[in-house]
């Protein structure tokens, strides 16, 4: 046991689980129950909304196995991982104001409340529902495997201990604390995830003894980690560019970053959040890979990936400021988890209950189920990430794009085409999942571009195809355009 | 009550347009340099500041000019609307 490094990280968990408590009080007096469980009043200001943003989307294969990986391919990871900026901005700038006011327009609370509204089509409601719970069920179960590995590997407790301590601490302040604790715990997890990658940059360029001096070890043992191809010459440009789609602009259809931008409260609080993200973003995405990559020259010869990171930060840091970077990826974890856990509670309680189970539901109803969805769903997660099955790590490895395949062209249609209807929504949705399901399983890399090109390009035209032929006398809805 | 186009919606949409426009710029400047300057053989790279060259103009250079490009976009062209509703009936 490394207490000198313990001790930053317990203190961390203190924090975490005085805003839980302090959210509470906040959740017991407001006068919407929904508005402030699920979306934390819409009063989020800019800097607390960027780092939402950032913390949400950070997960723990940014700072575990995203350096892991850069370990073993060189500066070509770092150039993958930086097609990554514009999920910073993008998504903001496309759905940003107009995606708030429609959604304060008609009460929306879930991303699903905003397609139910502009399609108007119960096919819609459960399609969604049903990828969002699948999915994020299974990244949840994912993040929270790494956690219990990550603890596991700092302490010296054994895997379900370490499990069972971190799965407490995020349930406790999520189900008290609702939206407005995720949000608030994600600034603070946000600020640790930028200081530790900048610390960490600093102590790796040091041990390394200069920038320079990497760099001629590197090209010393294998010249093509220097170059944008990989150290296997594996990454060909065509593979890295259709990585934009994936972990840039696809952005925009992550349910979990829909639900963001509908929670903020002005346009001012938007504007910041904007250029806080992308520098927040910029620096993690560009620090995390670089690091792996110096951790080469640094600490060479480490055999499994996912333990670049902490190693690293044990061999470069003082015990103490390894604590606090450890953290990070701590915070990461648990930043994603709290996100995705809320979501699909209200994916459930909203959509599915209120929808569907009894739409008559008391605001007393509502709290109750509520809070027991967030606990069932979070007990369930844990059970399963005590032994995780097979097929929900394949199922992690497709949300992202699983989701953005289901939801991207939806979300920016429905925003931004009045001619877009249900029929075209079904349609897109369904080849979209289809086709990257059967597209995974039959041969990945069609064309040698990534997974997910082709689901969401066929889906495109499949919605413009199906919206175009469909398109009768059906009124608009007034409050859209 | 219905609303005719709404006028915040003109302004969300030019956003939207200059958001994409954005990604253009990132996109071309993030492969320009990465691959322009880095196909050749990497043992004859050009440094800067211990770098390689592409490295730097892509990853480095080019994230920092994306800053400051997404700064003057919302210095200028960005404007300050309300979200709600009631602003808009007055």
């Amino acid at each position: 046991m490394h207490w000198q490094v313990i001790i930053p990280l317990l203190l961390f968990l203190v924090i975490i689980f005085g805003i839980g408590i302090w959210a509470n009080k906040q959740v017991r007096t407001s006068n919407s129950f929904m508005q402030e469980y699920f979306l934390g009043g819409r009063e989020m200001g800019g800097f607390i909304f960027a780092m939402t943003m950032m913390a949400t989307y950070g997960s723990a294969s940014s700072f575990i196995g995203g350096p892991g990986v850069a370990y073993n391919t060189g500066l070509g990871w770092v150039l993958l991982a930086m097609a990554q900026l514009p999920a910073g901005y993008f998504a903001l700038m496309v759905l940003g104001k107009k995606f708030a006011i429609v959604s304060r327009r008609i009460e929306a609370i879930t991303l699903i409340d905003f397609l139910k509204k502009r399609y108007d089509s119960n096919i819609i409601i459960i399609l969604s529902a049903l990828s969002i719970i699948v999915f994020l069920f299974a990244s949840m179960t994912a993040q929270w495997v790494g956690g219990a590995r990550l603890i596991e590997s700092l302490t010296g407790l054994n895997y379900t201990s370490a499990l069972l301590i971190f799965a407490a601490s995020v349930l406790v302040y999520v189900i008290i604390g609702g939206f407005r604790a995720v949000a608030l715990t994600d600034a603070v997890q946000g600020t640790i995830m930028i200081i530790g990658t900048v610390i960490l940059l600093i102590g790796t360029v040091i041990a390394g003894g200069g920038v320079e001096n990497i760099m001629q070890n590197l090209v010393a043992e294998n010249p093509k980690l220097v170059s944008p191809f990989g150290a296997e010459g594996n990454l060909t440009p065509l593979y890295v560019s259709t990585f934009w789609i994936l972990i840039g602009l696809g952005v925009i259809g992550l349910p979990q970053i829909a639900v963001r931008t509908m929670s903020y409260k002005d346009a001012k609080s938007l504007h910041r959040a904007i250029l806080i993200g992308t520098i927040g973003i910029g620096t993690i995405m560009f620090g995390m890979h670089l690091i792996g990559v110096f951790a080469r020259s640094v600490v060479p010869g480490i055999e499994i990936g996912d333990k670049v990171m902490p190693i690293v930060t044990l061999e470069v840091l003082p015990p103490l400021l390894a604590g606090i970077v450890l953290a990070a990826p701590m915070a990461a974890i648990m930043s994603t988890v709290n996100a995705l856990l809320i979501l699909v509670s209200s994916t459930v309680v909203k959509d599915i209950y209120l929808n569907f189970i009894n739409p008559k539901a008391t605001e007393q109803q509502i709290k109750k189920r509520s809070y027991w969805v967030t606990t069932t769903i979070g007990l369930a997660v844990v059970i399963f990430a005590l032994n995780p099955p097979e097929f929900l790590i394949w199922l992690n490895l497709f949300a992202f794009g699983g989701l953005e395949s289901a939801f991207l062209w939806s979300v920016v249609f429905g925003l931004y085409w009045k001619k877009a209807n249900k029929y075209g929504a079904i349609s897109s949705m369904i080849v979209g999942l289809t086709l990257y399901i059967a597209i995974d399983r039959l041969s990945p890399h069609v064309f040698g571009m990534h997974t997910v090109t082709l689901p969401i390009v066929v889906s495109f035209f499949t919605f413009i195809l199906v919206s175009l032929t469909t398109h009768k006398v059906k009124k608009l809805e007034e409050f859209h355009f | 009550m219905i609303h005719v186009q709404d006028k915040r919606f003109k302004v969300a949409n030019k956003e939207a347009l200059i958001g994409v426009g954005l990604v253009v710029i990132n996109f071309a400047i993030w492969f320009g340099f990465a691959y322009g300057l880095g196909s050749g053989d990497p043992l004859e790279y050009r440094y800067v500041f211990g770098f390689p060259a592409w490295f730097f103009y892509s990853c480095m250079a080019g994230t920092v000019f994306m800053i400051v490009c997404i700064w003057l976009a919302m210095k200028l062209f960005f404007k300050d609307i309300s979200l709600e509703e009631e602003d808009e009936q007055k």
